[in-house]
């Protein structure tokens, strides 16, 4: 089952990891996670209600990769946007994407603290380790998983289905082939892991 | 492929763009009869709508319709289907605040999705 998820009897999901993947895994869901940005967490002093009720930005990000993980709730992409249609989206991200954020932050910091756990477990000599997630911590993961491949492919500029035929088969000299093969990798995952989890 | 560049590299650019004014608007009125029909009557429903990228896999996107809306296998492989070959699918349908909430759960799961007031 390398690389791949495979259903566990009773409920979870299983992956053989290597130290390397294990390693690169990692590194990705951190960047996930400094892309994503820093939890609204109180100031010491301040008072904890106060977060509670913060509003969040009325602006779509700038940066392409995070304006696809948290789009324009009113503006179709078919048509023009309308003065009203800007205004009811900025107003819908200000009571929206404050949690939005705080779950995607979530879910990748439960991730990897699931990988943390694999490597300290690994101790020294252990080439390869079965990674066993519960069905919860397979949503949390589905959901890095999925926040991930959207990111790379905002950075890999893959905007069409024809596009990434196209990634598949670029040369090794190519500056994004480890991107790629990242994008790839992360994919048959994702589908494997799905597959666990439909009802 | 133990070589994955960093890819949180923001663009170079500040936070002008794309600034939105929310000061009140003055929106032309239609003058003719043919616009004025299309402007929505109050109680028309709205419908959540999801839109296609080359990234969401098929299954997955099968997978949140059976989850989150708990539509059978066969409406939610058909909607995933008409998202993939017809760019969009009406998922859902409501209330304003219904739609509002059914965006931001889809959203959640990483599915490009807006509401708008169904015209049809």
């Amino acid at each position: 089952m390398a690389g791949y998820f495979e259903a566990v009897p009773g409920g979870g999901a299983a992956i053989a990891l290597d130290t390397v993947e294990t390693s690169i895994l990692r590194s990705l869901a951190v960047q996930l996670l400094e892309l994503i940005g820093p939890g609204d967490e109180p100031v010491e002093g301040a008072d904890p209600l106060a977060a509670l009720f913060a509003e969040g930005p009325s602006e779509a990000p700038a940066d392409p990769a995070l304006a696809r993980l948290f789009p324009e709730a009113y503006v179709d992409p078919r048509s023009e946007p309308d003065a009203e249609a800007r205004a009811a989206s900025a107003e819908f991200r200000r009571f929206t994407e404050n949690d939005l954020r705080t779950r995607k932050r979530e879910d990748a910091l439960s991730v990897v603290r699931n990988l943390d756990a694999l490597a300290s477990a690994a101790g020294d000599g252990e080439p390869g380790l079965v990674l066993k997630l519960t069905p919860e911590e397979s949503r949390r993961w589905l959901g890095t998983l999925n926040d991930l491949r959207l990111t790379i492919a905002s950075r890999l500029d893959i905007t069409e289905e024809d596009e990434s035929e196209e990634l598949y088969r670029l040369p090794d000299e190519d500056p994004r082939k480890p991107m790629v093969m990242a994008y790839l990798w992360l994919g048959g995952m994702q589908e494997t892991l799905v597959e666990t989890l439909m009802p | 492929m133990a070589d994955v560049g960093p890819f949180v590299r923001r663009p170079l650019c500040g936070g002008s763009m794309g600034r939105v004014s929310v000061a009140p608007v003055e929106i032309e009125r239609p003058e003719s009869a043919e616009e004025t029909f299309l402007v929505p009557e109050p109680d028309t429903p709205w419908v959540t709508l999801v839109h296609n990228d080359p990234v969401n896999l098929m299954s997955y996107v099968s997978y949140v319709f059976q989850t989150y809306f708990g539509y059978s296998k066969e409406k939610a492989k058909k909607l995933m289907l008409d998202v993939h070959h017809k760019g969009r699918a009406v998922v859902s349908a409501g209330s304003r605040e219904e739609m509002e909430r059914d965006v931001q759960a889809m959203h959640g799961y990483g599915l490009w999705a807006t509401l708008s007031q169904d015209r049809t």
